[in-house]
């Protein structure tokens, strides 16, 4: 019986947790177009999320590119049709890699930081400083925060993308002697605009998730030392498993 | 804690560029709208004629002994004699090639993809820009062959076909019969 009650509890406590981050993004999206004409707050918070992120992204797309190449190249090689390479490797960069990976170190690197400074504003009081001078700290902080992460995680998965693709081009065509026209003409032949715009429904949806996370977390941190941490650990642990049940989601919708 | 305010736009500045001209790339250079962004080598264009391409692509090497001289522009269909007409962009440091070459389709491995290749002639005069190669093979359809296969077997199996079926006329019939159905 009491286990029962428990259960209860936490699936309602979780309930009102939900709740509060849906009525968090409305709350966001409401202020934003007015956030949106302060340029320069958003331009630092795009440099902040984005350019920040860019050598962390840039060096992983690669990899994982050059990754895709090596190991696709080896399954096709079996079926003596290694020009396939260029499609599997654009397929699987813009469709699924670039999108999810993208978010996953966004979630790290950017949404982090976030969720920290966010945190540590609340533990030193600074956010209610704002409240006692009757500056809305959610329309000053927390808004330019959230849009910054919104238009930088698109922009970081589509170089993501290209990226891997160049690494997957390294290993296929450079190291490994595939046909450069046949990869490039097959990619071309299979990808369609599609395929793209899937994945860039995808990076937008996870760049919303992943602001949205973090800057809840953080803004709602318990003003301890520890609490700042625990929101930071929340934070990557929440947009890991938001991301991958949201790209499941969007894959199922776009087939 | 700041940075300052040039750093912070340049910052800001490439970053937005970077991507926009990822997102740029990705929809002109991965997909079939693709767009040539650099210059080509010195070339001639050589144009065939084929019944079937198949599944030939635009950008497909065009090979000689396996040595590659060219690559596949472009694919239209002639409406005329209802055949595809192949255009291929030849490197111009192999303009030696005898006008009676002929070119044909075939498959990269078992499932890869489809390119073009010739094969020399005994012609005394080489091809030009713009000239049309006269003698040309289609490519291999695997689906047309397998039905042919099939036939044959029901052919055989049955008895008033198998006394008089020799193997040569069988094999003279078979390629009439693809030629027929492309």
């Amino acid at each position: 019986m009491n286990l029962v009650s428990e259960l209860w509890t936490s699936l309602i406590e979780s309930l009102v947790g939900l709740g509060a981050v849906v009525r968090f993004l409305l709350r966001l999206v409401a202020e934003s177009p007015r956030a949106l004409l302060r340029v320069d707050v958003i331009a630092q918070q795009i440099y902040n999320s984005g350019a920040l992120s860019l050598v962390i992204i840039m060096l992983s797309g690669l990899f994982v590119g050059m990754v895709l190449g090596l190991q696709g190249f080896e399954l096709l090689q079996r079926f003596g049709s290694e020009e396939a390479l260029g499609t599997a490797a654009a397929i699987g960069l813009v469709k699924e890699l670039g999108p999810v990976i993208t978010a996953l170190l966004f979630a790290g690197r950017a949404g982090t930081a976030l969720a920290s400074e966010l945190g540590l504003m609340r533990a030193t009081d600074q956010l209610s400083a704002m409240e006692v001078m009757a500056v809305d700290p959610i329309r000053r902080v927390v808004v330019p925060r959230f849009l910054g992460g919104v238009i930088a995680m698109p922009l970081l998965a589509a170089i993501f993308s290209v990226i891997g693709i160049y690494g997957a081009q390294l290993i296929g065509v450079q190291i490994m002697g595939v046909d450069a026209g046949s990869f490039w003409s097959q990619m071309r032949a299979s990808v369609g605009l599609s395929d793209i715009n899937e994945g860039f429904v995808k990076s937008c949806v996870f760049g919303v998730a992943c602001s949205l996370i973090a800057v809840y977390e953080g803004y709602h941190a318990t003003p301890t030392a520890e609490g700042v941490g625990q929101a930071t650990t929340r934070t990557v642990i929440t947009s890991a498993v938001v991301i991958l049940f949201f790209d499941y989601l969007i894959t199922a919708a776009f087939l | 804690m700041r940075k300052s305010r040039t750093t912070l736009n340049l910052g800001t500045g490439t970053f937005v560029l970077l991507g926009f001209a990822a997102l740029l790339f990705l929809t002109t250079q991965t997909t079939s709208r693709g767009i040539t962004l650099f210059a080509n080598p010195p070339h001639y264009d050589l144009t065939a004629k084929f019944d079937n391409v198949g599944d030939l692509k635009v950008g497909a090497p065009v090979s000689m002994s396996g040595v590659e001289m060219g690559r596949v522009t472009k694919i239209a269909f002639d409406p005329k004699e209802y055949k595809a007409v192949v255009t291929m962009r030849m490197d111009a440091r192999y303009n030696q090639l005898p006008t009676d070459s002929d070119a044909s389709i075939y498959t990269q491995g078992l499932l890869g993809g489809k390119f073009i290749g010739l094969t020399p002639g005994g012609a005394d005069t080489y091809l030009k820009d713009k000239d049309q190669i006269d003698f040309t093979q289609s490519a291999f359809v695997l689906e047309n062959m397998i039905g042919q296969v099939l036939a044959n077997f029901g052919k055989s199996s049955s008895p008033s076909d198998s006394t008089k079926s020799a193997p040569d006329t069988q094999a003279t019939a078979a390629p009439k019969a693809m030629e027929k159905k492309q």
